[in-house]
């Protein structure tokens, strides 16, 4: 069924990183990732696996659900690795086949590469899994604010993204409902070539189309009615507020990077 | 003849959302029969008549058409959509062709029915829910909603179904819409003996068009019975958070008073009737 489809990846939880203020986990998400890319030697790894171990630890979501995240990416890892292992020149050549050298320096920089890959879909899904779409688009609108100084309509953007969002669990449903109405009439979405298929849809798509627009207009109607009139002076029923988390989670990252600066300064070109 | 064996059904089994939505539910229904089906939101009313044309797959259990699983051969499955024609809540949702005729046709085109055979069809269909043939090149976009309602039911007799399922077939209509279907389904079983079967709320309803109720509570069959035998047992109705119909509320307590009046009186022809009944036993009929 079209239900079992999950929408984004949130793992509902109440973990150090899931209270934490929507806006600055997207900047911490944005540190961490400049925290992986300037490591440089065998040290400041270190430092960026046990940021990224201690990041898990302190989300909650169990490793085995992280690790379903990397999967499907596996193959754009493993196709950069081949690459990264053949074509890096270096002095030390480990294995020699017609045209083919794989040098140490390959070797290493391959490991880093992977290492660097999977650390950044680590990062970057544990935001999602920590934050709720609507959360995520709340501290999107908040974190862009300032933009609305150069006219850029923000607020009419996270709304569009909120409603969205919210409509599209509505909108399976009704897909549902709609597929079983015409199947009961005989309507055949199995069998058959493409185009076939193709146009079999069709039933199902006129109905979906006008419910949606019926939809849209109805809620267009009822936000009205409760005097909606854009972002300008409206306030939230929820607000997100900073507090000691992010300041420890922002310090953290921030001292992570200086260490990491130190160490790739103190041991350049170190694998 | 429609039986269920043992039929259950489990939504998401094994993950947290697992829900029992229908019990094991055994009974038969008898061709020919108008039977109400009655329960709260959630009972399980809507998953039990996805079972009758194969739309949901049992979780254990069977469906018999006529003694026939109809799951034993899953290339004859199509063919029972044909004779169990299901009308799902708010049909009218479900309408996309351009013109009312091509809507209704899509049933018996699905079929593989010739065009002769298929314009028989939409017309027959037409006069049972009671629209005129001039409606047939309107687009159903332009139509009433009472209208629209009408030509998305079209569209499941024109298949011709030996059991028509329909889903709160007046919910969300005006009185007179309401009367108008439930008019055209009752004349459409007495005309064609097929089984008709509607899920509804309004106990009104079903006292005035159905032959037997089955009362559903917790995904379970609560009662199978006479319309008059479900009715009778107001207490147990009420325990499940159901009703009777009005009137037959009315005579219990007129009956609480001293009025020696029957209460099996489910709709107000019989309640005329008995009232009328009443009087003239007690001698009191020439002072009303």
């Amino acid at each position: 069924m079209l239900k079992d489809i999950t929408l984004g990846q949130y793992f509902p939880g109440d973990s150090f990183i899931h209270k934490m203020d929507p806006r600055f986990k997207m900047i911490g998400t944005a540190g961490l990732i400049a925290v992986i890319f300037s490591a440089g030697n065998v040290y400041s790894y270190l430092v960026v696996t046990a940021l990224i171990a201690a990041c898990m630890r302190f989300s909650g979501v169990p490793l085995k659900i992280i690790l379903r995240g990397i999967r499907p990416i596996l193959m754009l890892i493993l196709i950069t690795a081949i690459f990264n292992l053949f074509y890096t020149s270096g002095e030390v050549v480990v294995f020699r086949l017609g045209f083919i050298t794989v040098t140490r320096e390959g070797l290493i920089g391959t490991f880093f590469m992977m290492l660097r890959i999977v650390y950044l879909v680590i990062a970057t899904s544990l935001m999602t899994y920590t934050t709720s779409p609507i959360q995520l688009t709340d501290g999107l609108e908040r974190l862009l604010s300032p933009l609305k100084l150069l006219r850029v309509p923000v607020h009419e953007f996270a709304m569009m993204m909120t409603i969205a969002l919210r409509f599209i669990p509505t909108l399976i449903d009704e897909t549902d409902k709609i597929i079983s109405a015409q199947k009961a009439r005989g309507a055949d979405f199995d069998t058959g070539g493409l185009y076939k298929r193709a146009k079999a849809y069709l039933p199902v798509l006129v109905p979906l189309i006008i419910s949606a627009f019926r939809r849209a207009e109805e809620l267009a109607v009822a936000m009205e009615c409760r005097c909606y009139r854009g972002g300008e002076g409206r306030t939230r029923l929820r607000t997100v507020r900073a507090g000691y988390r992010d300041a420890l989670s922002m310090l953290l990252i921030a001292a992570c990077l200086l260490l990491i600066i130190f160490l790739n300064i103190r041991w350049p070109g170190l694998y | 003849m429609l039986t269920l064996e043992r039929l259950s059904h489990i939504y998401s089994p094994g993950t947290p959302f697992e829900h029992k939505a229908v019990d094991d539910i055994s009974l038969t229904i008898e061709d020919g029969l108008f039977l109400g089906l009655i329960g709260h939101t959630g009972s399980g009313k809507s998953t039990l008549i996805k079972h009758f044309n194969g739309l949901l797959k049992p979780t254990s259990g069977r469906v018999l058409i006529d003694g026939e699983d109809i799951w034993a051969d899953k290339r004859r499955l199509h063919k029972i959509r044909f004779s169990v024609g299901l009308v799902f809540q708010y049909p009218e949702h479900q309408l996309f062709e351009e013109t009312v005729y091509k809507d209704i046709a899509f049933g018996p085109r699905n079929m593989g029915l010739s065009a002769e055979e298929c314009d028989g069809r939409v017309r027959e269909a037409l006069r049972f829910v009671g629209l005129s043939e001039e409606l047939m090149e309107k687009s159903p976009f332009e139509l009433s909603g009472g209208q629209k309602r009408r030509v998305a039911i079209a569209g499941v007799i024109a298949m011709r179904p030996r059991i028509l399922v329909l889903d709160e077939p007046t919910a969300g209509l005006d009185p007179k819409g309401r009367d108008d279907i439930l008019a055209h389904l009752k004349a459409y079983h007495a005309e064609n003996r097929s089984t008709v079967i509607i899920v509804s709320h309004d106990m009104e309803e079903i006292a005035r068009c159905c032959q037997k109720v089955l009362v559903m509570a917790r995904g379970k069959a609560a009662l199978y019975d006479t319309v008059e035998n479900v009715f009778r047992q107001s207490d147990k109705l009420k325990a499940i958070g159901l009703d009777i119909p009005q009137i037959t509320e009315v005579f219990i307590k007129l009956r609480a008073r001293g009025f020696s009046v029957d209460t099996s009186v489910f709709t107000t022809e019989q309640a005329a009737a008995e009232i009328l009944r009443a009087l003239r036993e007690t001698g009191e009929g020439r002072t009303c």
